[in-house]
């Protein structure tokens, strides 16, 4: 049954990926490319990836289809026709798409428990992390723990990626006298709707971000679904107002703050004579340490995922109005 | 059959690979360039959590009873990649952003002779 399932979402996720080669509308292509996200979600529940799937379904189906539509609300929606034929790309694409091919053959076949794959460290993780970390979450005590540092550089780009925007784009505030409100002010519905959900969104992200040491969870998804609450306020309610309730500068000093709350553990941990980002020395009982570490350094990730979010977002949409004023 | 049973996965992968990078190469916009680099970036996503999944395993969290488990490495591996993805994928849009502030199109032919205008 699982096969079938996976087959069939296979199949739909091919049917959507060439739909967008021939599509000139752009609206439509990034439309079909949020179903892409979230048939890709479903296909990596399928495929046991609970946590993967949580983060795709978020970011990409999410966060990636609201930066796109305003990046078309300043570029519009039309791709134009080229006047390269399109032989020489084709050509290109089904040569290596067939020497591909011919590298999957010599691939370990699909779900083998002896791939080898599934024999070098992964043992080690199934078996030992309940020991040795005490959470029953493996994905989160791998993301946290064992390959600590490694996630903290990853947290590192996306604060960097924040920066990189900040710095293209630039958040412009607007002088109040001479920019109108904006957001959807005629919609009742919209507001009823929206004030009712955006508070359940935010206990949602921070029950995400608490519960994702024992389900499928943690700080990057949480960070991002606590930032498309405000992202939906901001559509709903305009940027002005958004702006009184969560500033552009105070996202500057969290995005900041959560990158250092998470170097900080590790300098810590260096000062307890430890190594770096070694929790064990946190707490007198190493299982407790590695909790303490985990949720401190949980915190720090999704206090910069969201942030960063929150600040990419704003910087498109500052764009989106300036543009409508002009 | 087996044989199909036990491959089909990669080549699917290979075929949205391939997909993607027809777009990015033959596109003439940069929006729709960058939602076909998103589409091979996913791809590559499908191919290590495709690695990591075990016949008969489950999702890797301790649950009673459950002695087989699928590879966690993968996961967390996709997980954050998935997060940077996004963070690059707006960086991508906002140069777009400013090269149609620049050349006043996103239309890879229009603005490629527009170097001496600016």
């Amino acid at each position: 049954m699982a096969e079938f399932i996976n087959l069939a979402l296979l199949a739909l996720l091919a049917l959507t990926a060439l739909r967008i080669i021939f599509l000139k509308d752009l609206f439509s292509v990034v439309m079909l490319f949020g179903i892409y996200s979230f048939l890709s979600a479903s296909i990596f529940l399928n495929l046991d990836a609970v946590d993967v799937a949580f983060t795709e379904a978020s970011v990409g189906a999410g966060i990636s289809t609201v930066l796109m539509l305003g990046t078309l609300a300043l570029t519009g929606r039309k791709e134009k026709a080229s006047k390269h034929s399109s032989c020489l790309p084709l050509v290109v694409v089904c040569v290596t798409g067939a020497v591909l091919i011919y590298g999957t053959l010599d691939m370990p076949p699909f779900g083998d428990p002896n791939n080898p794959a599934h024999q070098h460290v992964a043992p080690r993780y199934i078996e030992e992390s309940l020991k040795e970390v005490g959470l029953p979450n493996m994905v989160t005590s791998v993301l946290a723990s064992y390959r600590g540092f490694d996630t903290l550089g990853e947290v590192v780009v996306v604060f960097a990626a924040a920066i990189g925007v900040l710095s293209l784009l630039g958040i412009r505030r607007q002088k109040d006298e001479l920019v109108a409100d904006t957001g959807l002010k005629e919609h009742r519905v919209l507001h009823v709707i929206a004030k009712l959900i955006i508070p359940l969104i935010i206990l949602f992200a921070l029950y995400v971000q608490f519960h994702g040491d024992f389900g499928p969870g943690g700080g990057f998804q949480a960070g991002v679904i606590a930032a498309a609450a405000f992202i939906l306020y901001t559509l709903v309610f305009g940027l002005k107002r958004t702006f009184v309730v969560v500033s552009p500068k105070f996202l500057a000093w969290m995005a900041s703050i959560g990158v250092l709350v998470y170097a900080c553990v590790g300098l810590f941990s260096m000062f307890k004579g430890g190594q770096f980002l070694d929790y064990n020395q946190l707490a007198a009982d190493p299982i407790a340490g590695q909790h303490y570490g985990i949720i401190i350094i949980e915190l720090g990730v999704g206090i910069t995922v969201f942030a960063a979010m929150l600040s990419i977002f704003y910087a498109f949409e500052s764009q989106v109005e300036r543009s409508n004023v002009q | 059959m087996s044989f199909v049973l036990d491959y089909y996965n990669y080549w699917v992968v290979v075929f949205l690979m391939m997909t993607g990078f027809y777009i990015v190469i033959s596109a003439n916009n940069l929006v729709k360039k960058i939602v076909g680099l998103n589409i091979f970036q996913t791809s590559v996503f499908m191919l290590y959590i495709t690695v990591g999944k075990v016949s008969g395993g489950t999702a890797p969290i301790v649950t009673e009873g459950v002695s087989l488990y699928s590879n966690p490495l993968p996961h967390v591996l996709i997980l954050t990649a998935i997060v940077v993805g996004v963070a690059t994928t707006a960086l991508g849009l906002s140069l777009v952003v400013r090269i149609k502030r620049a050349y006043g199109t996103v239309e890879e032919n229009e603005f490629e002779n527009k170097d001496d205008a600016i």
